[in-house]
């Protein structure tokens, strides 16, 4: 990469080079070369595009060709059946996953952003122990769902918070697993704000946190909405964590938080999709359609609420 | 911003009740989704019991304890049965934990197992539910017929590494001494690998490196067995069962003939050594308590329906009452 | 945007009297303690899981069956076997191989995607995009891997006849189907990357004269590069964690190390996946070998993200 003899600050370089190599392009070639150039790098991104939405509708397409012998209210509403899987239904997992869902919301909205707002805006960067935090969040994206199950089994169901193979430690293991997901995306949410908003509000006498309820997170609520919406999908298909933990593959009865067995519909779907009769295919297939369905519910909620609040800077 | 945020909550618990609510005609559904006939050999239970099963292990043994739940609580719908699915090693770590009251198991509890069930007090023992037969089972292309255990092992031992079906002792000159070997089976987490390897190859666990470890996804074992002519895998007996149109399955050479793998032989024991039992192991503790009692002797005494109904190989008539004195023993 | 230079400012002891705030704000320091508390959550979350994973690898580490050696330079991995292997490489080499499988799908489309968001997409049109991507994020992977097995798998068997396909798992396949679960991830993050790159910086190239496809490439790309980069090992962190697509559509192969991209290779989470829900008796050698496969997943995204790091400090471009 070539210097410039300017005395702009190197972080600026190379913004300014590429801006140089652009005039220089614009004024030494051929425009009709660079116009093809632009065509074809526009078609590349509709290519990527399609292929996206192609992979969406593939599956969209398939659960319904694959599940449609089975879209009936039975579906919904009967609970499942070994004997008869032609009537059965996913009412106790739908409750399951509904119950297990708003635990998980519960917990990881407040402890997501409020741990975004301390390491973005009030945690001093020098200190080792905000640095080990930082590290630890981005670090917990990673490790694999079925980790998250070992440490439920041990801490959660059993060990020091001993709650048992109930919904409350289904949903705080869940919780657990898809925290990272929030807390990276409302920090990405928060930096985006300018920090102009908030010096303003400080400059005008407020403390830092009056300008940070007030003036930050409604800014940075659609992003911080993005995470939830996200960290929500991820936990509704999780069914290796919840296997461990104790969901259950066959409960007639409806769930509660602190006793009695439970299932949710990852679970169910990943059992019946394993056994031999053809029958409990179809009802697997059916029952992806049914999670997708939940799923496009929510995400529908969660964009209305983002495109009531989203702003441009 | 509070306003949106209460605005979430309200639509999430909405639905949450609304869900709830449609659903309140819990028992009414129950009703309409079970299969109605449900002939009862005996069952009047005069005081309503209620209270709660909680059964756990193997996933080869789940169906069947989950129709057995169905049809108990049809006749006992204030008891509340779960089955669940933690594997065989899963399901006994929970058991001798107390924390289940019934262990499904393709397999019998391994010493070290036991010594912890020992350790913390939990006296049991199996209860036999059904007979599996193990089936090997071939392309349906594929002409061979019958193998006896000695080919098997040679194929299957460690150290196997036969590339073609004439390398199989007493095959050279087959139809298919041409043709590739390719061996399929579940991986070594699978009750139906430590049944086999031990039976076939001598020792749990004893057994080539060579073949193409489906996990514990049994239907895909069907699927490369079905594509491919010289493809061998095994599978549990109703794996093999809904499957015929799509593969079959060799008669076993124990050494009295070959015997294949149909209800009968595996039920009268000829079908051998690769006929199995399916367990469910019953604690003496949990035991004591009316529910779990009679949901045991109800899973005995109606065990032919449930096969049938899970697609699976009923107990013999010796086995039955070999078993009822089993849960006599353990409940007195 | 951080204030850490605001909030050091105001404990200094060399600031104007005057401009100091008249009461010490108890407020805020117990919602300051209540914050870092909700962010420690995190750390005893990695603290239990380190303790919840050492335990028992220690032990494993201590049978005699096991060297140390083997475990980390041996190419068979066949821990249940009467004679048992524990060198662990084939299955480090089937995450690998994934992962390597998801960012090449991933990378080019999830860059492309958040290029096309960013800086091409009418407002109308990124309002339907967005939304759109957030649903393939959150598409179960359950579905994923069942609608992998039964479609995609065999339509590429069937496009691609030339390779030798055998069997119903391969290990490439679910690379593919893991890429396309971290698109979205990769898109998103580079997207938001993209759109805090200043406006001015854009439209300074356009002014001299440039196009859009040069502006994206040349100014906006490497000015989000930090951004990028930390989507980039955000997708593969989630592509090393994926359990459930890798255990329907990658199967478990061969003990025996294999390369082999068209045939089915046990990845590390499938083997603790299949482990944790299987057979084997709970306590033993055997079972033990979930938590060194975990502690050793563990290290391997910690030593990703710590080079993660390394990598946005010295590419980060501060903006405002």
């Amino acid at each position: 990469m070539a210097t410039l003899n300017s005395p702009l600050p190197k972080r600026s370089q190379a913004a300014a080079l590429g801006a140089r190599a652009v005039t220089e392009s614009v004024f030494g070639k051929a425009s009709v070369q660079l116009k093809v150039k632009n065509l074809a790098f526009y078609g590349i991104l509709l290519t990527a595009l399609t292929i996206a939405t192609l992979s969406i509708a593939a599956i969209l397409i398939w659960s319904i060709i694959e599940g449609h012998p089975r879209l009936d209210l039975n579906l919904l509403v009967n609970n499942p059946s070994s004997i008869s899987p032609e009537t059965a239904g996913y009412r106790p997992a739908i409750l399951g996953s509904t119950y297990l869902i708003a635990g998980v919301i519960l917990f990881i909205v407040p402890i997501g952003v409020a741990s975004a707002v301390y390491m973005e805006l009030f945690a001093n960067r020098e200190k080792w122990y905000n640095r080990f935090i930082e590290l630890n969040i981005q670090n917990l994206a990673g490790v694999p769902s079925i980790v998250f199950g070992i440490l439920g089994l041990a801490f959660i169901v059993r060990g020091p918070l001993s709650l048992g193979f109930v919904v409350a430690a289904g949903s705080l293991t869940v919780a657990l697993l898809v925290l990272p997901t929030v807390i990276l995306a409302s920090r990405e949410a928060i930096r985006a704000v300018p920090s102009s908003i908030l010096e303003g509000s400080l400059a005008l006498g407020a403390t830092l946190w009056q300008s940070v309820r007030r003036q930050v997170l409604s800014a940075a609520f659609p992003g911080i909405l993005t995470g939830v919406i996200l960290a929500v999908a991820r936990a509704i298909g999780e069914a290796a964590p919840l296997l461990l933990v104790g969901a259950v593959t066959f409960v007639t009865f409806d769930p509660k938080y602190l006793e009695g067995g439970y299932s949710a519909l990852p679970v169910m779907i990943y059992n019946y999709a394993g056994r031999p009769q053809e029958e409990f295919h179809t009802l697997a297939a059916a029952g992806i359609l049914v999670m997708l369905l939940l799923l496009m519910s929510i995400n529908s909620i969660a964009i209305w609420l983002r495109a009531r609040s989203e702003q441009n800077w | 911003m509070k306003k949106n945020l209460i605005a979430t909550l309200a639509v999430i618990s909405a639905s949450a009740i609304l869900l709830s609510a449609c659903g309140s005609s819990d028992s009414a559904s129950e009703d309409t989704s079970a299969a109605t006939t449900s002939e009862e050999t005996t069952q009047e239970t005069t005081a309503e019991l209620s209270g709660s099963v909680r059964i756990d292990g193997s996933s080869t043994v789940a169906p069947y304890a989950e129709i057995a739940a169905e049809l108990f609580m049809q006749e006992n719908p204030g008891v509340q049965v779960s089955v669940a699915t933690s594997g065989t090693g899963g399901g006994f770590e929970k058991f001798c934990n107390g924390e289940t009251d019934g262990s499904n198991a393709s397999r019998l509890i391994k010493d070290e197992e036991a010594a912890i069930c020992a350790e913390n007090g939990i006296t049991n023992d199996n209860i036999q539910v059904a007979n599996d037969g193990i089936s090997v089972v071939v392309n349906i292309d594929n002409p061979i017929e019958c193998l006896s255990i000695e080919q098997l092992s040679a194929i299957w031992t460690d150290g196997a590494a036969l590339q073609t079906w004439g390398e199989v002792p007493g095959l050279e000159d087959s139809e298919v001494k041409d043709v590739p070997l390719t061996l399929y089976g579940p991986g070594s987490d699978s009750g139906t690998f430590g049944y086999f390897t031990e039976e076939v190859n001598g020792d749990d666990g004893l057994i080539t490196t060579n073949f193409v470890d489906i996990g514990e996804d049994d239907n895909a074992l069907i699927v490369g067995v079905e594509g491919e002519l010289g493809a061998m895998g095994y599978v549990g007996w109703t794996y093999y069962n809904e499957s015929r149109d799509q593969i079959k399955a060799l008669q076993i050479d124990g050494g009295n003939g070959c015997v294949a793998p149909e209800l009968e032989n595996v039920a009268s024991g000829d079908y051998s050594p690769l006929g199995r039992g399916l367990y469910v192991y019953a604690s003496d503790s949990s035991l004591q308590r009316e529910e779990v009692a009679a949901f045991f002797s109800f899973f005995l005494e109606n065990q032919a329906e449930i096969a049938s109904l899970a697609g699976g190989i009923p107990l013999t008539d010796a086995q039955l009452a070999e078993n009822l004195a089993k849960l006599d023993g353990l409940l007195s | 945007m951080s204030s850490s230079m605001v909030t050091a400012r105001s404990g200094d002891a060399n600031f104007p009297s005057r401009l100091r705030a008249e009461s010490p704000r108890y407020g805020e320091k117990i919602i300051k303690a209540l914050l870092a508390t909700a962010a420690a959550i995190s750390v005893v979350t990695t603290i239990s899981i380190v303790i919840s994973l050492l335990g028992p690898s220690i032990s494993f580490f201590q049978d005699p069956a096991v060297t140390l050696r083997e475990f980390f330079t041996g190419t068979q991995w066949a821990p249940s076997l009467a004679n048992p292997s524990f060198g662990v490489l084939p299955i480090v080499v089937g995450t690998l191989m994934v992962v390597s499988f998801a960012l090449i799908v991933a990378i080019p489309l999830g860059i492309l995607l958040s290029i096309y968001l960013s800086e091409y997409a009418p407002k109308r049109v990124r309002k339907v995009v967005k939304p759109l991507l957030e649903v393939l994020e959150g598409l179960p992977t359950v579905a994923i891997g069942l609608f992998t097995f039964f479609w995609l798998m065999p339509t590429i068997v069937k496009l691609t006849p030339f390779l030798p396909w055998a069997g119903p798992f391969s290990i490439g396949v679910a690379g593919i189907a893991v890429g396309l679960v971290i698109i979205p991830l990769v898109s998103s993050v580079s997207d938001d990357a993209m759109r805090s790159v200043p406006r001015g910086l854009r439209e300074g190239a356009y002014a001299l004269g440039a196009s859009k496809f040069e502006v994206s490439l040349k100014v906006v790309l490497p000015a989000a590069i930090s951004g990028i980069i930390a989507a980039i090992v955000l997708g593969a962190s989630r592509a090393v964690g994926e359990t459930m697509v890798v255990m329907l559509v990658a199967g478990a192969g061969n003990p025996n190390l294999s390369f082999d991209p068209t045939k089915g290779i046990q990845t590390m989470t499938a083997f603790i996946g299949g482990r944790a829900t299987g057979d084997i008796a709970t306590g033993t050698l055997d079972y033990n070998t979930i938590f060194a496969v975990g502690s050793l997943l563990f290290f391997m995204t910690l030593a990703m993200n710590i080079l993660a790091v390394k990598l946005v400090k010295r590419y980060r471009e501060v903006y405002d």
